[in-house]
Parts: structure tokens; C-alpha cells; sequence
């Protein structure tokens, strides 16, 4: 093969445009370098099995942010990505040639490759290359710059392009070529041989394989670029520019044999069929490192010197001046004399600290000191809307399927669910593996608000058993591609959503929720993030209620959730955490409340109870060791009890901030009784303190209401508490008996129907204490039929049946204990 | 300054204490002065954050802690803007404004100390009653402030705790930071300042009894806030020297067990202070006081005292629990649960804490 007729052949001219990805002045100068060069085919940098998707990126619904998603087909785990904003070069690149319908193509090694080196083991730890060179950096430091993002703000992004727009790709080209002349990549003849180079670049560097015998990634692929652009001019383009990241300029303007090349691509290994998509990425997301290896930190930022034609203290201003309306929209004055000063501060500091023009960091430090007047909170702002700006892509919906839809449609055909758009019920028995699996999937889909099946309530009494309605709407399709922005499998995807929602929950009852749903859609990775989250928002919140509203649902996933060691440790200080802020901000949270406020912070003691209760049973400590004297010591539960009995102890509400409802302080005695932590002699005592005269009749209308809530069959059993409540309805003067009748008639209609009549054939009887009072007023036991009923009692409790039983301790069903029967 | 004998000062102003400093950075300083400035940004930077010059100077740090925040303020006062230091007690504000007015005007003596008793004459001017009397109103029965003196001769005047001012002195200032001129109504006249003049004030906005700054004042003065030391080191050590210089100033003994005591209760103010723990685990509430490193000296100075005159000569966690507990609760009903709160939650969890525990629950 004659090389030298080859080249001579091939008449075509290459410009190198050597860019930093994602940088906006390398955008500018890219544009304005094609605008000059009138290419005939443009060459970029990005994964060649994404050519057919190119065409897409004309179209005005691609809307950037957008990345190009690449994936062995059937993995869609591995896939890596190669995201573009309007003011990436790349982009800028793409949208030129598509306008100029010039034909354009991506060179760099195919995605394929990669997946099948990372599959290698040597090749493993490189993770297919994605740790790319930082050229900048080492010319930062060489420049006396530590800090390499300013040195490239200063050199080139912040650069207008000159009068000739190739000027600046000459002069990066020559530095790039400085910074490798003692490195033999390009050098023809060399494969993959690398002297020991100096920290810094060979640090950066994906370096050789093991004994320098297998090529580096880098050269892998700038050796694959150099055959692609030898194909372009062989194809007969005459004017050709590459796109690509300015550390391969060198290496792609080096004369090579083309055998050379091919010589070091045939040793790859087979390469995995790869799927590639468009999918919405997001300003938050270019800072991730992948496919181009390389993260922006403010993406914002870069939009505004994209957008910005000059430099000059205009631009600035602009800045300031969407500062400035920013800050007034919340609330935070800002003048215009202030933003003058901002811009004339922020380039005097840029003068002081030698820099052309006003980076990031001087604009930053004269909003802060100037617009924010020091405050840091009215920096977040800024920065969160400013500098990083978040902005969601769109795609088209017929752009073809993202990596989440393959996954879906696996997961749709493994578990035999067909998406049916007409709807149908699903019984699912959690005990049988196939059904778990399905229930998993649902779960998962509908935190990604792929609402194909909605879980129908009331049907089915046991925890094992799920019944879902199922119905794929068409629509869901397009609701699957903006899912796809959290991750590339379903799992995956519902774990960043859950990750997601975590950081916008707004209350620590959302977060619990939360919580439960990781255990429901068995998402462990997502539950550390949502329990700091939540243990964040317990710690620095101080609604006691909106904590008590958390605390149920994080119990219930405690109890139910079958979490894995570890978790369950989180879970479980998160939980005891909880209830012992709700435990300390019991009593202010109870005081001082309305009618209304204190029903809904009945049901909330009562939900709290419970949850301590299975808190309680949970941790597998006994109740049996009790010391509720201290309340600095002793289980969550006996602490809860003492925080009730101090409930219970509260001066009845006389105005307003001042004392407890009767309502809550009698749930409290109730709570405390049914518990066996105050006896009945204690319980009539509180009765009676709150039925005496001295109290307001309403109080003890409420008292006796919240008392009762509990069921009311205690009245039965316990006569003397019958004639306290009787001897106090008759003393009852006869304007506030009418004022009370809506109270009593709520408290005793939530009883029982029998207790009811039960209470009303005793009363009718006679006076319930003159009839001699105390539980001895009962009828004698009958103990034949007391005898027949053991052996089944036996039986329930799992007692040997020989030896007799010691009868359990009397104790009176609650209602909560029928309901749930 | 000048009727006073060399030699017997206490303590000399920043541009004598470090004259020779300043002479070399004056000797190397080849950038751009802005006008009537003695030395240029670059260098006046420099001089307050330290560094070795062309020449083998080695310039001693002044200010330790953020590059960033000494090239804001230095930039501030090159844009002829006011510049107001902001910061909790403890943050060396006024060290950073009296070396900033040396470095730049070669003079750091013109000063308005604010109390709640400044009159507007310390901001504006009064008058020398006899030669009012004798001579009606002139130039020569003026007695100019120390901000008037400054705007004449082109120099930077610093106003000291700007916040204890009562609001309507504070704007007298108003037309001087804009219109950079003091009408002498009595005179028919003003004073015009020179180019060079500026204002540095320090304050502090989160102790009890300050006046906010209006509005109209608060958007002519460019905002640095000084941050309290960074790590837990540097203010174990801040609070270590200042306890012994107070200890030996007062007279108290030297006793056992300071060290760890005082990282115990510099930990407990850096918690509340910061609102998380010192593992960064656990995310706690802060109270409403500021728990400055001024006050961890002194609660630490106090526990000293009680250690040694009415405790074992040892100072030990329940000399201080009383003092942190003042120090923390101020708002008797929130701070109250916050303080419990990190008790239970915080406190109760380090095992090493057992006595620091318990003394607490002891005094609550």
C-alpha cells in the first residue's frame, strides 16, 4: 500500500477547532469559526451510533438541556451519557451544520467500545476512560493560576472572537501542543508505549494497560478520530472541521500511518449491540461526569456569557440587574444605585486580583457584599437561580424509546403484564415471588408517576394481599421519556425520583411517607437520603405536630418494612428521635387550642400512642422494667407515659395560650388507663377533679368526651365512675345543661350501641353509687360457664392445657382493638 | 500620640507598630494608587493577609482567614464606597479596620467610638462655645469631627460599633457616604471631601440593644461579614490564650482540666452555633443568642473563678454548666426546648460526656 499516493489523493482540509465541552466562549468561537469557514462536513466529537439521531437535534421540540443516552441493549443500567446545553460548542456545532444542511457526524469511538473495554478486567477500573485528561489545569498552573476554572474564563471563555475567528484555535492547539510534545501518543510508531510522565497530565491520564502492552483509552480513540476524518476527506469533503476537546488536537493534527491506526483498533475486543437515545437532561445534571468527562459547575452562569454579545460592564449589569429583580421578588430590597455599585465593585476586585474581566467569583463576592448586604441566604438565591439556573430539556415524543422503556418493556414481559389500555384488577398475593415482583414494579412506576396501576383501597384484609387497577393510557409513553431524566431503569429512575422528592418534601409527615414508599417499592439505597432528610427537618422544625403526623407512617415502616440491617438501625433512631422531639414539645403543643385544633391533635395523641406502643415492641424491650418517676431515663414508651400524665396534670384551658383542652387531658387519663399505668381508683380521682364544680362545665362536657373516646364499656364495669359522671350531669345547672347537650350528645355517640343501652338500663335502675358502688355491684361470676370458655382461652394464648391458666388480668377492649378485629 | 512618651504606651497604633512594614510595601508598590492612597490594592492586601515581598520582606499576617473577604473590603474602599464590617463579637473587625486605615492612609488614629451616647457632633461637628460667643460663627470656632477632619484631608475615618448609635446620629451619615460633602449651615457653606476620603464602620447586628441600620444608610455601605474561626482548633486555641491572658489579669490560679473543658464548651457553642454536630451527623436548633467566642471566654473565665473559690481547685463540667446554660438560654420558653433538645439528643449520646450530662440536667 502506497501511503504517500493515499495522502496525496486526499485534497481535503482540516480545521481542528479544539474546545473545552460545555464552555460558552468556545461556543462563541465555534460559531463564529464555521460562520468563516463554510465547512462542507463537520466532524464532532460524541458517539458515532448516534449519526441517525442527529437529524433530531434540528428540530425546534429538542430543546436543550438534552444528553444522547447510550446503552448495551438489554443494560440499560451501564448506559452513559453525552449531555448538551444551548451553549455547548458541540451543540452550537450541530445546529450550524444542520442549518447549513452540511452533513454532519459524531467520530468518537463508539459507545460499543466502550462498554465492551469497561467489560475487560484490566479495563475495569478505568471505567472505559471516562477520567479525561485536564489539559486546563496543568496550563493553569503553568500560568501561576490555581484556580484552572478562572484561568480558562480569563484566557478564552471570557474572549470575544477576534477579527479572525480562527485565531484563538491556533493558539489553544499550540499549547495543547506544548503541554504533550514529551508524550507519544501521536507519535507515529509508538503504540501505547508511555515513559514514566510527570504528575499532573499522566496522573489525569488514562495510562497504559498492564506493561505498557495494551493501548491506552485515549489513544484508542484519538486513533479512531484520525481514521474517521482520513474516511471524511477520502469521501471528497474540502472543508472539513472537527469538533472536538482541545487535548486531542495535537494528537489529530499528527501525520500517522493509517495502518498504524487500524493495527491498534482491530486488537478491541467485541463490542455490545448499544441502543442510543435523546433524553431531557437538566442544568443540575451537567455537572455530572460521563461521557464527555466533564462536569459544569454553573451552568447559569455559562447561559449568561453565552448569551451576552459583550463583555464590557454592560453585561455585568444585565447580570446584576436579574439579581437585583430576583432579590426583590423575595422580598429583599435591592436599588439601582446598589447595582452600579455591584458592577463597579466587581471590577475593581477583578482589577485588584489581575484578572481581565469579572468572573464568577468577583461577580459572586460584589452581589453578596453589595446586593445581598452579607446576607448568605440571599446568596443561596442567587446562586441557585443565577448561577445554576435550573432548566429542564425537552425531547420529542417520537424520538426513539429511552433506555427506561426498554427496561419497562423487560420488566413488562417478565412479569407477564401487558400494558392493556382497557382496565382490569389485579389481586396480587405478596407470598408468591412473581407477585412481589409485580407489586415492586407498580409501586416503583407510580413514584414515577407512571400512574398505570392505581392500588384500590379496602379490598382484601390481609398485609400479604394487594389489589391494583390497572390501565395503560397511551399518554403514559410520553410520561416514560420524562421519567427517564432520574435514571435508566426503572429501579434506578425511582430511586432519583424518591431522592427527588426528599429534597422538595415540604413537611416531616411527606418525608415519612417517603420513607414507607422506599420499603414499598424496596428502594434501600433511597432510604438513607430521605431519613437525613427527614431527621434534618425533625431537628430543625418546630411544629410538634407536623412531627406527630411523621411519626405514624415511619413506625408503620419500622414494623412492616422488611429493611435490611442496617437501615433498619437508621430507621429506628430516626423513629425514636422523633418521638422523643414530639415527646418534649407535648405539652406547648397541646396548649392554647381551639375546638377544632384540639380534635385534630386527639387523633393525633392517639396516633402517636400507638406508634409508641409498636416503638416500643419493636425494639424488643419489655415493659415489664418500669421507672416513669424519670423522665431522663426508662424506654420511649414510659417517657411517653410520663409526658401524658403531664398532660393529664394541666390546668384546664382559661383563655387563650394558658391551658390544655379537656379533651386531650381527659384522652390522656384514658390513654394512660387502658394502658394499666394508672389504676381505676386513680382514673375516678381525675374524674372527679375535672367534673367539680370549680371547673367550667364545658371543660368537663370536653374532658368526658375525650375520656370515653376510648369506648365506653368502663362505665359498665366500674359503677363508681358511672355515679361521679351521674351525681355531676344533676348538678349541672339547667342553662348550661342545654349549652352542653351538643357535647355530651358527640361523646356518648360514638360509644358503643350496647354500652349505651347498657349505660341507660343501670341509670334507669336506680343511682348507679347509692346501689352499693365499685366493681362488687356486679353479678357474682358464674364459674361453670366462667370454667367452659378456658380450654379456648387456653388455646388463644398458646398455654399448655394441662396445668390451669392464671386468668389474664381484667382488661377492657378498646374500640381501636374491635375495629381492628 | 504625640504628648505621650514613647515607650510607656500600652499598645501603639498599627501604622507605628508596623512602619517598617509598611515602609517596604510602599518601597516595592509599583500598580496604580488610587488617589491620595499610600499604598495600592495589591499591596494593601498583602500587608493585612501577609506574604514575602520582591525584595525579602517577609510581611506578617494580620488577618487570618478568608483571601476573599480582605480583597472585597480592599476593593470596596477603591471604589470610593463605605465599607461596614459585619460580625459577631470576637471576629477581629475593629483589628481589620484600624490595619485597613493605616495601610491605606497611613493613619489609623481618626476614630468615632459609638456608644448610645454619640452625639451628632462626633459625626458632623461642634462648636468651641468661648470663640462662638466671642467671635460668632467661623471656621475658627469649628470643632470639626473626626469625620469632618477625614473628608478635609482626604483620609479614611472609622466608625467604631456603628449599631449602638442612636438612628438619628447614624444619619448624619447618609449625606456624607453620598454626597461625600457635610453642609455647614451656619457658616452658609460645606465641606467638600478630598479624594481619598472614606468610611469604615464595624458592627455587630445580632447583640441585644444595637440600632438596625436604616434602610437608606444600609444601602450606601458595602456589606463583609467576618466569619467566626473556621475550625474547632482555632477556637479551642482563641479561647485558651484570651482565658489565660483574662486568667492572670484577674488573678485566678491555674488550674487542672482547662483544656478539656474548654473544647467541651467551644464544641457545645460551635453546635448550637452552627446548627449540626461536630461529626456532621446530626442536624441540631440553634437559639436565639449569638454563643460568640467572646462569650465562651467568658463562661470559661467564669467556671475558672467558681472552680477556684468555691470548687475542689479542678475546673470540672459543673462549674461551667451554669454559665452555658446562660449563655445558650436567653429566650426562657424557645431556647429552653432547643437546649433540651440538644441535651437529650446530643449531649446524652457521647459517652465521654457522662459529667458534662448530668451537671447540665443538674441546672436545668
Amino acid at each position: 500500500m502506497n501511503e504517500g499516493e493515499r495522502e496525496a489523493e486526499m485534497t481535503g482540509e482540516v480545521t481542528l477547532l479544539g474546545v473545552r465541552h460545555h464552555g460558552p466562549g468556545s461556543a462563541r468561537a465555534v460559531a463564529a469559526a464555521l460562520t468563516a469557514l463554510r465547512p462542507d462536513a463537520v466532524l464532532i466529537e460524541g458517539p458515532p451510533e448516534a449519526d441517525e439521531l442527529l437529524a433530531l437535534a434540528g428540530r425546534a421540540d429538542l430543546v436543550p438541556p438534552v444528553a444522547l443516552l447510550a446503552h448495551p441493549v438489554g443494560e440499560p443500567a451501564r448506559a452513559l451519557s453525552w449531555p448538551f446545553a444551548a451553549f455547548s460548542p458541540e451543540w452550537v456545532a450541530i445546529r450550524h451544520a444542520l442549518a447549513q444542511g452540511v452533513p454532519v457526524r459524531f467520530v468518537d469511538l463508539p459507545a460499543a467500545a466502550r462498554f465492551a473495554l469497561a467489560e475487560e478486567p484490566a479495563g475495569s477500573d478505568e471505567r472505559a476512560g471516562q477520567a479525561e485528561p485536564d489539559p486546563i489545569a496543568v496550563l493553569a498552573a503553568a500560568a501561576g493560576q490555581p484556580d484552572p476554572e478562572a484561568w480558562w474564563e480569563d484566557v478564552v471563555e471570557h474572549r470575544l472572537p477576534d477579527r479572525d475567528p480562527l485565531a484563538p484555535f491556533e493558539a489553544i492547539a499550540e499549547a495543547m501542543a506544548e503541554l504533550r510534545a514529551d508524550d507519544p501518543v501521536g507519535t507515529p510508531g509508538s503504540p501505547g508505549v508511555h515513559p514514566g510522565t510527570g504528575a499532573g497530565v499522566g496522573a489525569a491520564r488514562p495510562g497504559p494497560g498492564p506493561a505498557g502492552t495494551r493501548p491506552g483509552f485515549g489513544e484508542l480513540r484519538e486513533a479512531y478520530m484520525r481514521l474517521q476524518i482520513r474516511a471524511a476527506r477520502r469521501a471528497g469533503h474540502r472543508r472539513i472541521a472537527v469538533v472536538c476537546g482541545a487535548w486531542h488536537v495535537p494528537a489529530l493534527a499528527a501525520p500517522r500511518a493509517a495502518g498504524a491506526d487500524r493495527l491498534l483498533l482491530a486488537a478491541l475486543p467485541k463490542r455490545p449491540r448499544t441502543e442510543v437515545s435523546w433524553v431531557p437532561w437538566s442544568h443540575g445534571r451537567l455537572a455530572l461526569r460521563s461521557g464527555y468527562g466533564a462536569g459544569i459547575e454553573s451552568p447559569g452562569w455559562y447561559q449568561h456569557l453565552f448569551d451576552s454579545a459583550d463583555r464590557g460592564p454592560a453585561a455585568l449589569a444585565r447580570w446584576f440587574a436579574r439579581a437585583a429583580e430576583l432579590l426583590r421578588g423575595a422580598d429583599h430590597p435591592v436599588s439601582a444605585a446598589q447595582v452600579i455599585e455591584a458592577v463597579r465593585l466587581a471590577e475593581t476586585l477583578a482589577a485588584l486580583r489581575g484578572r481581565p474581566v469579572a468572573g464568577l467569583a468577583e461577580t459572586l463576592d460584589a452581589a453578596r457584599a453589595v446586593l445581598c448586604e452579607g446576607s448568605e441566604i440571599a446568596l443561596a438565591l442567587v446562586r441557585e437561580q443565577l448561577v445554576v439556573g435550573e432548566v429542564l430539556g425537552q425531547v420529542p415524543a417520537d424520538a426513539p424509546a429511552v433506555p427506561l422503556q426498554h427496561d419497562l418493556t423487560r420488566l413488562q414481559r417478565t412479569l407477564r403484564l401487558r400494558p392493556e389500555p382497557t382496565g382490569r384488577e389485579l389481586v396480587l398475593d405478596l407470598r408468591k415471588e412473581l407477585d412481589a415482583a409485580r407489586s415492586l414494579l407498580l409501586h416503583r412506576l407510580r413514584l414515577l408517576e407512571l400512574d398505570w396501576g392505581r392500588p384500590v383501597a379496602g379490598r382484601g384484609s390481609g398485609t400479604f394481599k394487594e389489589v391494583w387497577q390497572l390501565c395503560w393510557d397511551p399518554g403514559l409513553a410520553v410520561a416514560v421519556v420524562t421519567a427517564g431524566q432520574w435514571g435508566s431503569t426503572v429501579e434506578a429512575a425511582a430511586a432519583g425520583r424518591l431522592a427527588q422528592l426528599a429534597g422538595q418534601a415540604a413537611t416531616p409527615a411527606e418525608l415519612a411517607r417517603l420513607a414507607e414508599q422506599c420499603l414499598l417499592a424496596d428502594l434501600p439505597a433511597a432510604l438513607p437520603a430521605v431519613l437525613a432528610a427527614l431527621a434534618d427537618r425533625a431537628a430543625l422544625g418546630s411544629d410538634t405536630a407536623a412531627l406527630a403526623d411523621a411519626l405514624p407512617a415511619l413506625v408503620r415502616a419500622l414494623r412492616y418494612g422488611d429493611v435490611r440491617g442496617t437501615d433498619r438501625g437508621a430507621l429506628e433512631q430516626v423513629a425514636r428521635g422523633l418521638a422523643e422531639r414530639v415527646r418534649i414539645g407535648l405539652g406547648a403543643a397541646c396548649t392554647g387550642l381551639s375546638g377544632a385544633g384540639a380534635a385534630a391533635m386527639r387523633d393525633r395523641l392517639e396516633a402517636v400512642h400507638r406508634a409508641v406502643a409498636l416503638l416500643e415492641s419493636g425494639a424488643g424491650s419489655r415493659l415489664d422494667d418500669r421507672s416513669a418517676s424519670d423522665t431522663a431515663s426508662g424506654s420511649p414508651a414510659d417517657r411517653w407515659a410520663a409526658a401524658l400524665a403531664g398532660l393529664a396534670d394541666r390546668e384546664p384551658t382559661g383563655g387563650p395560650a394558658t391551658g390544655v383542652p379537656g379533651l386531650l387531658r381527659g384522652r390522656a387519663v384514658r390513654l394512660l388507663l387502658d394502658d394499666g399505668r394508672l389504676t381505676f381508683g386513680q382514673a375516678r380521682r381525675r374524674l372527679g377533679l375535672a367534673l367539680s364544680g370549680a371547673g367550667e362545665p364545658a371543660d368537663a362536657a370536653s374532658w368526658i368526651e375525650g375520656f370515653l373516646a376510648g369506648g365506653g364499656a368502663l362505665l359498665l364495669h366500674d359503677a363508681q365512675l358511672l355515679g361521679l359522671l351521674d351525681d355531676w350531669l344533676l348538678a349541672v345547672p339547667e342553662q348550661e345543661f342545654t349549652a352542653l347537650l351538643p357535647l355530651l350528645r358527640r361523646a356518648f355517640a360514638e360509644l358503643e350501641a350496647g354500652v349505651r343501652r347498657g349505660i341507660g338500663a343501670r341509670i334507669a335502675a336506680g343511682h348507679p353509687a347509692a346501689a352499693g358502688g365499685g366493681p362488687q355491684a356486679e353479678p357474682p361470676l358464674d364459674q361453670q360457664r366462667a370454667d367452659a370458655a378456658l380450654p379456648t382461652v387456653r388455646l388463644l394464648l398458646g398455654l399448655p392445657g394441662g396445668t390451669p391458666a392464671p386468668s389474664p388480668p381484667a382488661r377492657i377492649p378498646r374500640q381501636s382493638d374491635r375495629r381492628a378485629a | 500620640m504625640s504628648d505621650e512618651q514613647a515607650g510607656t504606651v500600652l499598645r501603639a497604633p498599627a501604622e507605628e507598630a508596623f512602619a517598617e512594614e509598611l515602609a517596604a510595601l510602599e518601597r516595592v508598590d509599583d500598580r496604580v494608587r488610587p488617589g491620595s492612597w499610600r499604598l495600592s490594592p495589591w499591596a494593601v492586601a498583602t500587608y493585612l493577609l501577609g506574604g514575602t515581598l520582591a525584595d525579602g520582606t517577609v510581611v506578617t499576617p494580620k488577618y487570618v482567614g478568608p483571601r476573599r473577604l480582605v480583597e472585597v473590603a480592599v476593593a470596596t474602599l477603591a471604589t470610593d464606597r463605605a465599607l461596614l464590617l459585619l460580625g459577631v463579637p470576637g471576629t477581629a473587625k475593629t483589628w481589620v479596620s484600624e490595619h485597613l486605615a493605616a495601610a491605606i492612609s497611613g493613619d489609623s488614629t481618626l476614630l468615632v467610638q459609638g456608644t448610645a451616647g454619640t452625639g451628632e457632633e462626633a459625626v458632623r461637628y461642634g462648636w468651641n462655645y468661648a470663640r462662638l460667643l466671642a467671635e460668632g460663627p467661623s471656621r475658627a470656632a469649628l470643632v470639626p469631627s473626626p469625620v469632618l477632619r477625614a473628608m478635609a484631608a482626604g483620609q479614611l475615618v472609622r466608625v467604631e460599633e456603628l449599631t449602638r448609635i442612636p438612628p438619628d446620629v447614624q444619619d448624619a451619615l447618609i449625606t456624607v457616604l453620598s454626597e461625600k460633602a457635610l453642609p455647614i449651615p451656619e457658616l452658609g457653606g460645606q465641606t467638600q471631601a478630598v479624594r481619598g476620603f472614606n468610611l469604615i464602620a464595624t458592627a455587630n447586628d445580632r447583640d441585644r440593644g444595637v440600632n438596625e441600620l436604616s434602610s437608606a444608610l444600609r444601602r450606601r455601605f458595602t456589606t463583609v461579614v467576618l466569619p467566626l474561626p473556621a475550625t474547632l482548633d482555632q477556637e479551642v486555641e482563641i479561647v485558651a490564650r484570651r482565658v489565660g491572658q483574662l486568667g492572670r489579669a484577674l488573678e485566678l490560679p491555674e488550674l487542672p482540666g482547662g483544656a478539656q473543658e474548654i473544647r467541651r464548651v467551644v464544641t457545645v457553642f460551635r453546635e448550637l452555633r452552627e446548627g449540626v454536630t461536630a461529626d456532621g451527623r446530626t442536624k441540631v436548633r440553634t437559639p436565639t443568642g449569638t454563643l460568640s467566642t467572646a462569650e465562651a471566654i467568658s463562661v470559661v473565665t467564669h467556671g475558672l473563678a467558681l472552680a477556684a473559690h468555691f470548687g475542689d481547685g479542678v475546673l470540672r463540667a459543673r462549674d461551667l454548666a451554669a454559665g452555658v446554660l446562660g449563655a445558650v438560654v436567653r429566650d426562657q420558653v424557645a431556647d429552653r426546648a432547643v437546649w433540651r433538645e440538644y441535651r437529650e439528643g446530643v449531649l446524652r449520646e457521647r459517652a465521654d460526656w457522662r459529667d458534662f450530662y448530668r451537671a447540665a440536667c443538674e441546672f436545668d
